[in-house]
């Protein structure tokens, strides 16, 4: 049923999408929706959109309550929450604060808006057609299966009375065959495209919680944006020091070694992976690897340039390459790749020094539309 | 009942089953019998989203369009969906009054929120307050205390409210809706400047024309001619004259007097499109609607309260429904988590009064009796309490109402105690038990509705047109940051540049807003 606030409603919803996007660099670097993550909804704190008025001061006023305690005593049983929260009210300085819900789709778009990514062009790698049929409008004519009961008993309804056969106080209504309405439908064909993202990661010592975090963050946006442009999404991930191993999403981002590093044993699962399970010609593929950009051995970035350039660039869409600083690593590897890649569209390098850097990184991404 | 039909007929298609009907027709003559009058009351019963839509509209099936009704709408909605809230029952100061009931609840809470509402129709109908929503013209309101025998007002204020809905949507068709809306966002930042008591204030004579001929003569005190230079000299001429100076060139000032009603003076005075003055208008109206339920929210609800739990357990109920009652009402007059209930503090205030008449407890001797003992065996058996109820109920506000009955022993009793800010400790800390300090900051609370302050100083200040607005500072500072968005507002109205004169910390400061930056200038006093 529609209501009339609905208009107002979604006048409200309007202005909050606006704050989101005012505010989507600070929730992107602090990495807040993360956590807040439901099935499709994002629950997105926003601070409290209020008309300003004339009125004074939150803390200075105070009140009159109702109950035990003796001066001194905190109100209401704040104190025996924890420390955390009660500070945590302190520094808001009265303000509210509105929890919203915001679909993931939604907050693509704004994601897509703010940092103005292209959507992704069509790679003609999307082939298999789904056909769909589905309930658009009412016909005249069609399959009795088909009627529409309550439309019919409307019109019929409507004849009797302008007839004046109608009585209510015996209200028999019996439709004749032009009263008759029928659901009619529409085929829609939907071209299903199915992406699949590759992520891997470097999780030798040099690589700490913060660029773990970071590695997170990034990730969030990038499933996000992804999903919004292909139906289907899969992700999968490997982790690699010396050695790679696929493994799942919590140990992706939890998981520490301290070994060597060896890059190419990466690609080479990946590019194992994209043989198993995804044939170019029905996904679109998208690898992105994180690390601090310190590898073993100028053999071993030789041997990775070959395996992109052989291997793994005829098949996916591009190849995201992120470095994320870190204190131990030399970041040499971001310097080889564009040494190779340097003018090849289908590798991006990002380099992310720190949480700030992530919006920027994501454009680097996401924004050549490939 | 039927002859005020009209527009809101059709606002709902939600008409009362006939066992509710059949109730409302019982509670309604206890109501009666027990000495309540009110206005015909039409209920309605609602889905859950059909009560959250209205009561996001403040309590009416039709608002102007704006956003703040949608933010509303979502923040009772989701209260809802998470089991945080539910509103139980919701009633409007209109004229047949229309209270709206939750569809689902129990024949209990039902009849509960009946006996309820018939408590807050008669406050409507009876308490002084409300008489200055009366539409009638020829203004009803100039003598409150006394009403015709058959009060009957017009306040069809629903309809009001839908025609300002329409009168809205049209500038919107005209204008468009971020330009409306917009602007509807300026004057609601200032929708709290307002005279409270604008209509009961009467007019303020206009001086004619030629009175200004007469008086252009020195005064002087009469006296002997050989007295004349004592009596009169010349440094006492010379000072009358100075004075009648400063008197004529203060009559020049727009406004006369400092003018507590900004929006009105806003109407009358700023270079304003029609659109924008019909808009300013409509908010000022619709703020001065909402007053009198601001000054009495206190009296109202423990009027109501009161009513529901003497009609229920002494009339209504049987004893089958008396656990699923006191539940209810229980749930009704909690108080958690130290916070004052309104509803809670309302009812025991007037237990309190009705007690305290029926036993004599009032008057001289009560209150310079000061032995305890006495005090507490006091019992003349007067049985004055009802009566002295119900004219409270007709003649306080809630400052009056808490300033003259509110007592020591009732503090006490009901274990009151003001809290405050604690910068020490990051949090909000009980400050004390002392009766002369609950009390004054209960009634600091409640005074302008919490609003502070706010006068028209000058329209034309300093000769260059600009706007003076002087808070009367008494004791607390304005919220800054708020403080600046209001006169960013006020610019867009006014169009030229705004001052605010205030008080920081202690220091008197004019802060002044040019369309383009906040300046900040202390002042001398």
């Amino acid at each position: 049923m529609s209501l009339k606030v609905d208009q107002d409603h979604s006048r409200f919803r309007a202005i909050v999408r606006g704050k989101i996007r005012q505010n989507l660099r600070k929730y992107i670097s602090q990495g807040e929706l993360i956590g807040r993550k439901g099935k499709d909804l994002v629950s997105i704190p926003v601070p409290q959109i209020d008309i300003p008025r004339l009125r004074f001061g939150d803390k200075q006023q105070g009140g009159v309550g109702q109950g035990d305690g003796s001066p001194g005593d905190p109100l209401g049983g704040e104190g025996e929450q924890s420390d955390g929260a009660g500070k945590r009210a302190g520094q808001g300085a009265g303000e509210h604060v509105l929890e919203v819900d915001v679909t993931l789709d939604e907050l693509a778009v704004i994601l897509g808006e703010e940092l103005q990514l292209p959507d992704i062009q069509d790679k003609g790698k999307s082939k298999i057609i789904n056909e769909k049929d589905r309930y658009t409008g009412i016909r005249r004519v069609g399959p009795e299966s088909l009627r529409h009961f309550r439309r019919t008993y409307r019109e019929a309804l409507k004849r009797q009375i302008a007839m004046g056969s109608y009585a209510p106080e015996k209200p028999i209504i019996v439709p004749i065959p032009d009263d008759k309405r029928y659901r009619s439908w529409k085929t829609e064909s939907e071209p299903v495209a199915n992406a699949v993202i590759l992520y891997m990661m470097d999780v030798s010592g040099s690589m700490g919680d913060e660029q773990k975090e970071i590695v997170r963050v990034e990730s969030f946006w990038i499933d996000m944006w992804l999903s919004k442009q292909y139906k289907g999404l899969e992700s999968r991930y490997v982790v690699h020091d010396a050695v790679a191993r696929e493994v799942d999403r919590e140990t992706f981002f939890h998981t520490r070694e301290s070994g060597g590093t060896m890059i190419s044993s990466a690609y080479k699962l990946c590019s194992q992976l994209i043989d198993e399970h995804y044939p170019p010609e029905e996904w679109n593929i998208y690898p992105f690897h994180f690390s601090d950009g310190d590898n073993w051995s100028m053999d071993d970035t030789l041997s990775c340039i070959d395996i992109i350039r052989q291997k793994l660039l005829p098949r996916v869409n591009m190849f995201a390459y992120g470095q994320v600083e870190s204190p131990y690593g030399s970041g040499q590897f971001i310097k080889d790749l564009r040494e190779h890649f340097g003018k090849d569209e289908r590798v991006v390098t990002s380099d992310i020094r720190d949480k700030d850097a992530i919006i920027g990184s994501i454009k680097d991404f996401l924004g050549k539309g490939a | 009942m039927e002859k005020v039909r009209s527009m809101s007929e059709f606002a709902l298609r939600t008409a009362l089953p006939s066992y509710l009907a059949k109730e409302q027709e019982k509670i309604e003559a206890f109501a009666r019998a027990a000495g309540l009058d009110f206005f015909p009351t039409v209920y309605e019963i609602l889905t859950y989203d059909q009560m959250n839509e209205i009561a996001a509209y403040g309590g009416f099936p039709n608002r102007y369009p704006h956003w703040r009704f949608g933010m509303e709408y979502e923040r009772l909605a989701k209260t809802y969906e998470y089991g945080l809230s539910k509103i139980y029952e919701m009633v409007i100061n209109n004229n047949p009054s229309y209270a709206y009931l939750l569809e689902g609840n129990s024949l209990t809470d039902q009849k509960i929120v009946m006996a309820h509402v018939c408590g807050h129709v008669d406050f409507f109908k009876n308490n002084f307050s409300f008489r200055s929503t009366d539409l009638d013209p020829g203004g009803t309101t100039t003598d409150p205390a006394k009403r015709p025998k058959n009060y009957d007002p017009n306040r069809r204020w629903i309809d009001k409210m839908a025609n300002h809905g329409a009168r809205v949507r049209r500038h919107v068709a005209r204008q468009g809706m971020s330009k409306v809306e917009d602007f509807v966002d300026q004057c609601l930042s200032i929708e709290n400047l307002i005279d409270p008591h604008a209509a009961f204030r009467g007019k303020r004579p206009v001086k004619s024309l030629d009175e200004d001929e007469k008086a252009t003569e020195i005064p002087r005190l009469r006296a002997k001619d050989y007295m004349e230079s004592f009596i009169n000299p010349e440094e006492y001429l010379e000072q009358q004259r100075r004075k009648m100076e400063a008197d004529k060139e203060r009559e020049k000032r727009n406004p006369l007097h400092p003018e507590r009603d900004v929006l009105k003076f806003l109407m009358d005075n700023a270079p304003l499109e029609r659109w924008e003055h019909d808009i300013l208008e409509i908010i000022r109206e619709e703020a001065l609607y909402f007053v009198p339920q601001m000054q009495t929210k206190i009296m109202n609800e423990g009027w109501a309260s009161y009513w529901h739990s003497t009609l229920l357990t002494t009339k209504i109920l049987d004893a089958s429904e008396i656990i699923d009652y006191a539940d209810n009402n229980a749930g009704v007059l909690a108080t958690s988590g130290g916070r004052l209930n309104p509803y809670k503090l309302g009812v025991e205030l007037y237990r309190n009064i009705e007690e305290r008449w029926n036993k004599g407890q009032f008057g001289k001797e009560w209150e310079e009796c000061d032995d305890l003992a006495t005090k507490k065996n006091w019992n003349l058996r007067l049985g004055l309490g009802q009566k002295k109820i119900f004219e409270v109920r007709a003649l306080y506000n809630d400052v009056t109402f808490v300033d003259e009955f509110l007592t020591a022993e009732f503090c006490r009793d009901q274990n009151l105690f003001s809290f405050s800010w604690s910068h020490r400790n990051d949090r909000y800390e009980i400050e004390s038990r002392e009766f002369k300090q609950i009390k004054n900051k209960l009634l600091f609370q409640m005074t302008n509705a919490g609003n502070p302050f706010v006068y028209v100083d000058d329209a034309n200040y300093e000769n260059r047109g600009e706007l003076v607005l002087r808070h009367d500072h008494q004791g607390l500072d304005l919220r800054a940051d708020y403080a600046r968005e209001v006169m960013r507002s006020l610019f867009r109205l006014w169009k030229r540049p705004v001052n605010l004169h205030t008080q920081i910390e202690g220091k008197h400061v004019m802060v002044r807003y040019d369309g383009r930056e906040h300046a900040t200038r202390h002042m001398r006093t």
